[in-house]
């Protein structure tokens, strides 16, 4: 008896997830009523991170519907990845995501033949330490991690990560609500290496970040939140990616931008292929097409994200004087594709064995408490 | 005849058997395993470590609860004493913000207390803040009213309180009228009638609003990362954190989600029992 009720709920549960994912496909695919439901695919990004009319074109081009779902951050990704349940074909983590995607087998090897556009992305910005051999990634956007901060607000210029830890400025900053970036800033202020493994190091960092917190210098801790605090002028002082800086620009003249001077992470987003990917070659369709130098201009006039791709990267000054009828502010596409010389002080995140994941994550929800 | 019908309640036992009691089977199974497999107690022995967080959590959700009673329980009262009218009326307005989502809801609040939000500009354009400069002699440019307590409490109340005014109306709505004339008839006056009669017999309506309001009071994350701004971390959050946000440890988040499932089955049993006790008195 009892066997045949598990045997009864088992079936329920399979048909049930069959319900469901042949509900998805076919809502999924109402734009043209003669496609199959499997002509998909799913694409997990960040928020505000691609020019959407992209999505379209691309729809219309292949007849492949694209499913466009967003996380919201690598660590939020990481989890999702883990606990199953999700069927991303295409996700565009950041480099040390990556590495840690690929030392635990879960991206698939990309097939670059189906991906000519590779050719264009300049070499600078691949074959680096998360994927020396270049076999999984297609890299997305690039950029640095800097202070964002109000002039209107704030009489100083800020140079420095002091700024974030600094209780004269209390009840006025953001941090960001990423272990990995929250802890790279005091790393980076204490003159350690952003990709420290040493336990006391750590520690001495975490121990600013939970000082500075005690002291109330953070008025809260924000990811995308961060646009209508920083932009309404909410809060003086924060720390986030130079694109989103550029974007609150738009709406916010009195901010300004700054890599600090004790150096900061420059970071890569790169398209990878899950290996549970059932869309493999739709994937790599729809990453050949983002690596365009088309799509790359249209995007990086969109989300302010420097592009890898040589020929997008060198034309978008001329691009965006056809666009708006006006020259791109020089600093502008200095803040968007940062010069070598503040390159050469920033590090690129790597991935941290797992002992040191593990006093992160205990570490971040301490700091929680 | 009603064992035939009996077989309509099936879907929902297989629904409960699927949805409510498989997954806390399996939050047990995460609770008491470490992350490659074996049994541990490990994550209970880190539990005392959230005191602060378990402590921070209940506190804030009974001040929600109390207030929503406070605020509730006269409104349910008078409103169930006016016309129709006027009852479906404040009923449409009541349920009204619930036609919105619950995220956007609460994010709208985020602009309206912010340092810069729409209720400092209006203070601002007042003159409050520049007389609250000179009276106190401090140099503010609005108060700071999100990322606080008061703010996390102020978002449970404003999201709870209909899941509090519904059932104890309703339960007003159907009293018997003819044991309130009773008891004028005895001799009660209008302060004794309620207390001994109405009060009582609303206290179902009472303790359900309390079940509605107390527990998701006590487990959200949204509110409290919207508008405690990460500063006020409440179970909710710390729970998230461990299977969404930066600290991945399911089985850490499975041991915090069970002792709070405790916590609350606990109160919710205490207090009921002081119902039923209640209820007893008014018999007797």
């Amino acid at each position: 008896m009892k066997k045949a009720i598990a045997l009864v709920l088992s079936a329920v549960t399979l048909l049930g997830t069959a319900a469901c994912s042949g509900n998805s496909g076919s809502s999924s695919s109402s734009s043209g009523s003669a496609q199959s439901f499997e002509n998909v695919v799913n694409v997990c990004s960040w928020g505000e991170y691609i020019d959407e009319s992209l999505i379209d074109e691309f729809e219309a081009e292949t007849g492949i519907h694209v499913n466009y779902q967003t996380a919201e951050s690598n660590e939020a990704l990481y989890s999702q990845l883990k606990m199953g349940g999700v069927d991303y074909d295409v996700v565009v983590p950041s480099d040390y995501m990556i590495a840690r995607l690929i030392k635990e087998d879960m991206l698939a090897e990309l097939n670059y033949d189906n991906i000519p556009n590779f050719s264009l992305i300049d070499p600078q910005y691949t074959h680096l330490s998360y994927d020396p051999d270049n076999l999984y990634t297609v890299p997305y956007t690039w950029g640095t991690v800097g202070i964002i901060y109000n002039t209107a607000m704030i009489d100083d210029e800020i140079t420095s990560w002091s700024a974030m830890f600094d209780p004269k400025y209390a009840g006025n900053v953001l941090m960001i609500r990423n272990s990995r970036d929250a802890l790279m800033a005091a790393l980076c202020y204490l003159g350690y290496s952003i990709n420290t493994t040493d336990e006391a190091e750590i520690r001495e960092a975490f121990a600013l970040l939970r000082g500075a917190k005690e002291q109330g210098v953070y008025q809260s801790f924000v990811m995308d939140e961060i646009y209508q605090k920083m932009e309404g002028g909410n809060a003086a002082i924060s720390m986030y990616y130079a694109g989103d800086y550029l974007t609150m620009l738009e709406n916010n003249e009195d901010l300004a931008y700054v890599v600090p001077e004790e150096g900061s992470n420059w970071f890569v987003d790169a398209m990878c292929v899950l290996k549970t990917a059932q869309h493999k070659e739709n994937a790599e369709a729809w990453i050949n097409f983002i690596a365009s130098t088309e799509s790359n201009l249209r995007n990086m006039d969109y989300i302010w994200y420097a592009s890898p791709n040589q020929e997008a990267l060198a034309q978008y000054p001329d691009y965006y004087e056809e666009e708006y009828g006006e020259a791109l502010d020089e600093e502008i596409y200095n803040i968007m594709a940062a010069p070598p010389e503040v390159l050469e002080r920033c590090e690129v995140y790597v991935n941290l064995p797992q002992e040191t994941l593990d006093l992160y994550n205990e570490l971040w929800t301490e700091l929680g408490i | 005849m009603k064992n035939r019908l009996s077989r309509l309640a099936y879907p929902y036992v297989l629904w409960m058997a699927l949805f409510v009691v498989a997954p806390i089977l399996i939050m047990l199974v995460y609770a008491f395993t470490s992350a490659d497999g074996g049994f541990t107690l490990a994550n209970f022995l880190r539990m005392g470590r959230y005191s602060v967080v378990f402590v921070r959590s209940f506190k804030l959700a009974l001040i929600a609860t109390v207030i929503c009673l406070l605020v509730g329980y006269p409104i349910s009262y008078f409103m169930s004493r006016e016309g129709p009218g006027f009852q479906r009326t404040a009923m449409v307005l009541i349920m009204l913000p619930m036609w919105m989502n619950f995220l956007l809801r609460t994010y709208s609040w985020m602009s309206i207390l912010e340092n810069n939000g729409l209720l400092n500009r209006f203070f601002r354009f007042i003159g409050l803040i520049s007389a609250w400069n000179a009276a106190f002699g401090t140099d503010i440019n609005g108060f700071r009213m999100l990322n606080t307590q008061g703010a996390v409490v102020l978002g449970m109340v404003y999201n709870y309180l209909p899941f509090m005014i519904l059932p104890i109306y309703s339960v007003i709505l159907k009293l018997d009228h003819s044991l309130i004339e009773a008891a004028r008839d005895l001799g009660a006056d209008g302060a004794h009638v309620f207390l001994k009669v109405t009060l009582p017999l609303s206290l179902p309506g009472v303790l359900s609003g309390i079940t509605m309001v107390f527990v998701p009071s006590v487990s959200t994350f949204a509110i409290s990362q919207m508008l405690g701004g990460g500063t006020q971390t409440l179970l909710g959050d710390l729970i998230e954190q461990q299977f969404l946000g930066g600290a991945y440890n399911p089985h850490l988040g499975a041991a915090i989600s069970l002792v709070m499932m405790l916590i609350v089955v606990l109160c919710m049993y205490v207090m009921n029992r002081f119902g039923e006790g209640e209820e007893e008195a008014v018999i007797l």
